[in-house]
């Protein structure tokens, strides 16, 4: 048998200035199931807040309804009163008389009534409320990190730092990212690698970290907490454990002919190789795809003959390990656009039109000219280089709607670094917009224009073609009333569009993460959640999520970083149990909720009979991953399924309470 | 075997030798073209830039016409005429309430399934399973094949892979045994329509075409429309006294040299109408080894 | 005499149009009294026959009202909701009721006067088409046979 109690609450003058709160108390006590109706100034307060403990002990009361605000305010604060006065705090909900009433009506008998019905909605609610217990799911203290770049090292360091153990999975055969290829960073101008490699030294020395590289994560099944994560160990063909990484072999390989990816395909390796001099871990890998020995049957073999630790090993095969984590954090990072994408620029054909990061190649000391700005075609310094921003980005037709967001920065640290190499030269820069918000960024741009004496021309360019060595650029001084500018150039360098990693799809169907048309990972909430996903205990670092810069990456791997230390702050992690639970016994196994269910909280069950034999299939509902929106209650059939806190019996008895009287 | 065939204005005016040389080919190849009776002008820039309705139902009727024949296919050769008629077929296609408008206007029905072709199309499907058979003569010299822009355009409608760099005219060209030039005017403006109301910018946008072609060795260029034609042909003197070269390279139609090279005679193809003189052309072809 | 007041139920979720009408009391914004809110986690929840029920016992008119598309704080419940509704909308048409009773909207929370102005607008609406009468005496019973006949003391 019912005994609500309901507190009816005075809000100083904001709610009885309009309503009149006497005869709300006084018609309240008159429904079915109230056992005690009071009101007072201020519920809030703390002896407002007593009042509630004493009642429920007095009165003995089994649940509490408070006309007050809106629960958006004090639900909490009501609810732990409640605990206090010794009931289960979700036994205690609140009518909003304020937002809803109140505040939005004059005083007339209308608005009383509509407070009276509010009342009278959510006592029928408590009637039917169940006490609840917040759900306890245990947690494996140990993350997983996807993703070797910047991103992934700064949430690796600061998850360690933080006394957890980290194991951090990268596909290549070094860590680093493409912050390694970059030769400076803006705006300061900074080495690139110089800023990377202690950090990456860091990582690989860190006693919480363990680091697999040339590897890549093969299956993940579990939830937050305690995920399984398969992780495929590609064959290095090195057994690190013995090389000493005294490089014999790689400067003895014969097949030299491989375009080096580091390079951005500027240069060639070796099929057994590290990918740069500062690689970590700094022990090399054979690339069987293009290896004498694995392509043609065993021939070669030199890097073996070669090898004093006797650490190369071409029987070694893929192998796999399973680890046990509780968060993820996804830092895979991004892909460019190649020169071939663009047909008005040649198709990829003419070797002097290159593409941002060939440019940081040329540009960097350790590159394959050796820090010094040479045409690919002839190796001639160019006298004069046409950039073109935007190639890709923001073009509709191109399927490219979005801003890369770092090019027009890029570009002008590109321009200032050709200038400060080559001070006759000249820089030309078409642009449609200059998007330079960050710290130092705008003064940044105004340097090259102003004292580098970069030619920013905003205008796109619609072709160009080779003749006779030179590459003609016909482009458009918009701002010059539209002239047309043709620029003989010796060398274009096209800011192309960031796009996902191409494998991108897939690893985010493995995790299971939500994602966009470009296949960028989509973040839980654009603006108040951006590094959570919509799967619980996955976070996004970095590019990965959208085209950014190095400090956004840094700081957004810290943010996942600071989720995953919450997660791991306890051994158990306390859940809302609003959660939704099937009657199995009635569930037909339709599983039309475990279809629209959007955390994949829902699963299938096997129901046996005694002896072990299946019988059928009935839904089952994981509370650890359940968010409590209800999608699933609404759509079953025959109502098998129902959501604690806001069940078909309390949705209902709101409906009926709310007309069944005369207005 | 007979397919239908759209001339438009120009076919039958100022490129005849376009119609003749397609009809010589087509002859030479066992393929009837029949005309759609009644046909009507296409709209070509007018209508567009001045009613949408218009645009639409003008090519919309000679569809239903085409339709009420019974032909299936249409090659239509003129570029921009082939861009009007597919784009109103794909405009009644996919606008149910514009197709009723349309279709009420014009008191006809038009269930939007006949083929369009353009010329390269037809060379494509008809002329290239047969031209071992007729081709006779090798060309024998260097050609820039000069696509314009209304057969790259718009992506919706366009047959051509590569717009900014296609290939299909230089396919057929290495059929007729022409050596085609790599260059990179392919596609650009020629001045299309201010042939007429501001010749002097014709006159430097094709005159740009001429040199590039000319620079990379072409010895003539090859067209699939009739401005283009005009544009490179017709305005020839305004173009030598605006870029002040002499420039004499011959402007051949696609279907003009494929014709010589199936043996066709240089009248026949209508090759003594054009404005730049064409025996440079013809005097480069020699015979096929068998 | 006076005029007739609809009743309207109005159906919303909590973070979006539950907060949109936190809002515009916050911002003092007034409007008509005949609308009573009852909150649900996710437009996704509302079983449609919650409406019929409504309807059923008294209500003359109905407002769903949840976040905007792509903004549902549980990712899809939202779209769920709007092919729930078109379908119950076909239904109810075919039962011969005036589809101008009930309204389906988008408030977010930061929309507390498109709140006000659409609970005036609906208020206006079934106003103008009167009390809803039709099938109100219909299985009469069912509701007594609830809560064990004690909705009232």
């Amino acid at each position: 048998m019912a005994r609500i109690g309901v507190f009816i609450c005075h809000c100083g003058e904001n709610i009885s200035a309009t309503v009149d709160v006497v005869k709300v108390a006084e018609v309240a006590s008159t429904f079915a199931g109230v056992a005690f109706s009071t009101e007072y100034k201020y519920m809030c307060s703390a002896p407002g807040q007593d009042k509630i403990v004493q009642a429920i002990k007095e009165h003995k009361l089994t649940g509490i309804v408070v006309a007050a605000c809106s629960p958006r305010m004090h639900e909490q604060t009501f609810r732990k009163a409640t605990a206090e006065g010794g009931i289960n705090p979700f036994l205690c909900e609140m009518a909003n008389i304020r937002e809803h009433c109140s505040w939005v009506h004059d005083r007339t008998d209308e608005t009383t009534d509509k407070a009276i019905d509010i009342v009278r909605t959510l006592v029928a609610k408590v009637r039917r409320n169940a006490p609840l217990f917040p759900i306890k799911v245990p947690v494996t203290k140990t993350a997983l990190v996807i993703g070797g770049g910047i991103g992934g090292i700064q949430a690796a360091l600061d998850i360690a730092n933080a006394g957890h153990k980290v194991i951090m999975v990268e596909k290549q055969p070094s860590i680093g990212g493409h912050m390694s290829q970059l030769s400076e960073t803006f705006p300061t101008l900074d080495c690139s690698q110089c800023i990377l490699t202690p950090r990456m030294v860091e990582v690989s020395q860190h006693p919480n970290i363990t680091l697999h590289t040339y590897a890549e994560v093969e299956s993940i099944s579990g939830f937050i907490g305690n995920f399984d994560v398969k992780i495929k160990m590609k064959a290095k063909s090195v057994d690190s454990s013995k090389c000493t990484g005294c490089g014999e072999c790689w400067q003895k390989c014969p097949n030299k002919k491989i375009p080096d990816e580091f390079n951005a395909g500027l240069s060639n390796r070796t099929a057994i190789y590290t990918p740069f001099p500062q690689a970590v871990p700094n022990k090399p890998v054979i690339d069987r795809v293009n290896c004498t020995w694995f392509t043609k049957g065993g021939k070669c073999g030199i890097c073996k003959k070669m090898c004093k630790a006797e650490a190369i090993d071409y029987e070694m095969q893929d192998s796999f390990i399973d680890i046990k984590v509780g968060a993820i954090v996804t830092a895979t990072g991004f892909d460019l656009k190649h020169t071939d994408f663009f047909p008005e620029y040649g198709y990829g054909e003419f070797k002097d039109v290159i593409d941002g990061m060939q440019f940081e190649r040329l540009a960097s000391a350790s590159g394959p000219t050796a820090g010094v700005i040479r045409r690919p075609s002839d190796g001639k310094i160019p006298e004069n280089i046409v950039f073109i921003a935007c190639a890709g980005s923001r073009d509709k037709a191109k399927g490219i709607e979005y801003c890369s967001k770092i090019c027009c920065m890029y570009t002008a640290k590109h321009a200032m670094l050709y200038k400060h190499k080559n001070h006759a030269g000249k820089a030309y820069v078409f642009y449609m917009d200059i998007r330079a918000g960050g710290k130092g960024y705008d003064e940044f741009v105004r340097r090259a224009i102003e004292e580098d004496e970069v030619q920013y021309i905003r205008g796109r360019v619609s072709r160009v073609y080779e003749k006779d060595g030179k590459l003609m650029v016909k482009g458009v001084d918009t701002l010059m009333n539209s002239t047309p500018v043709d620029i003989e150039a010796d060398m274009v360098v096209l800011a192309t569009a960031i796009v996902a990693n191409k494998d991108s799809e897939a690893l985010a169907q493995k995790l299971h993460i939500s994602y966009d048309k470009h296949h960028f990972f989509a973040e839980a909430h654009p603006k108040l959640k951006p590094v959570e996903t919509n799967t619980a205990g996955i976070m996004l670092a970095g590019a990965c999520q959208s085209a950014k810069d190095i400090p956004e990456t840094v700081s957004q791997a810290s943010a996942s970083a600071s989720k995953a230390i919450a997660l791991f702050s306890n051994s158990e992690m306390s859940r809302d149990p609003s959660v939704a639970s099937v009657n199995n016994t009635n569930c037909t196994g339709c599983l039309l909720c475990m279809e629209v269910c959007p955390y994949l909280a829902i699963d299938k069950e096997e129901i046996k009979d005694r002896s072990g034999n299946l019988m059928r299939y009935a839904a089952r509902v994981n509370s650890g991953l359940c968010q409590g929106c209800g999608t699933c209650v609404a759509m079953c059939r025959n109502k098998s399924i129902d959501l604690q806190g806001f069940s078909n019996e309390q949705m209902l008895g709101e409906v009926m309470s709310l007309l069944n009287k005369p207005f | 075997m007979k397919i239908g065939y759209y001339p438009g204005c120009s076919l039958e005016g100022t490129s005849k030798e376009y119609s003749d040389s397609l009809f010589a080919v087509a002859e030479k190849c066992g393929i009837t073209l029949e005309a759609i009776n009644d046909w009507n002008c296409c709209g070509a820039s007018a209508a567009h830039s001045m009613n949408h309705d218009l645009a639409v139902a003008l090519p919309a009727r000679t569809l239903a016409l085409a339709e009420q024949q019974g032909l299936t296919e249409i090659v239509i050769p003129c570029a921009a005429c082939y861009s009007r008629l597919s784009q109103s077929q794909n405009e009644l296609n996919d606008n149910y309430v514009t197709k009723s408008r349309i279709e009420s206007y014009l008191d006809l029905k038009i269930s939007g399934t006949i083929k369009l072709l353009t010329v390269i199309d037809f060379l494509k499907k008809y002329i290239y399973p047969v031209a071992d058979q007729h081709v006779v003569n090798k060309l024998n010299q260097k050609t820039a094949c000069y696509y314009g822009c209304m057969l790259v355009r718009p992506k919706e409608i366009t047959v051509i892979e590569r717009t900014e760099d296609p290939l299909e005219m230089e396919d057929v060209m290495k059929i007729a045994g022409a050596t085609p030039v790599k260059w990179a005017y392919k596609t650009e403006c020629c001045g299309a329509g201010l042939s007429v109301s501001k010749t002097d910018i014709v006159a430097k946008l094709s005159g740009k075409i001429l040199e590039d072609a000319v620079s990379n060795g072409a010895e003539s260029i090859i067209v699939a429309c009739p401005m283009c034609h005009m544009n490179l042909d017709m305005r020839r003197p305004e173009i030598k006294k605006q870029i002040n070269k002499d420039i004499n390279i011959p402007v051949l139609f696609i279907t003009q040299a494929l014709g010589l090279s199936m043996g066709i005679a240089a009248d026949k193809l209508g090759l003594n109408k054009h404005f730049v003189d064409t025996d440079t052309a013809v005097k480069c072809i020699i015979k096929k080894e068998a | 005499m006076s005029q007739f007041e609809p009743k309207i139920v109005a159906f919303v979720c909590n973070w979006c149009t539950y907060a949109g009408a936190d809002l515009a009391g916050t911002s003092r914004t007034k409007y008509a009294t005949n609308v009573r809110i009852i909150r649900f986690p996710c437009t996704g929840r509302i079983d449609f026959m919650l409406l019929m029920k409504a309807f059923q016992n008294g209500s003359d008119g109905i407002i769903i009202s949840g976040c905007h598309p792509n903004d549902c704080h549980y990712t899809s419940g939202n779209f769920h909701a709007r092919r729930r509704w078109m379908v119950f909308r076909s239904l109810i048409e075919f039962m011969g009721f005036d589809t101008d009773r009930i309204t389906f909207s988008w408030v977010s929370a930061a929309e507390g006067a498109k709140w006000a102005d659409l609970v005036n607008e609906v208020t206006e609406k079934v106003r103008a088409i009167g009390p809803f009468t039709e099938f109100k005496t219909l299985d009469y019973n069912s509701f007594n046979q609830l809560d064990n006949g004690a909705i009232t003391k």
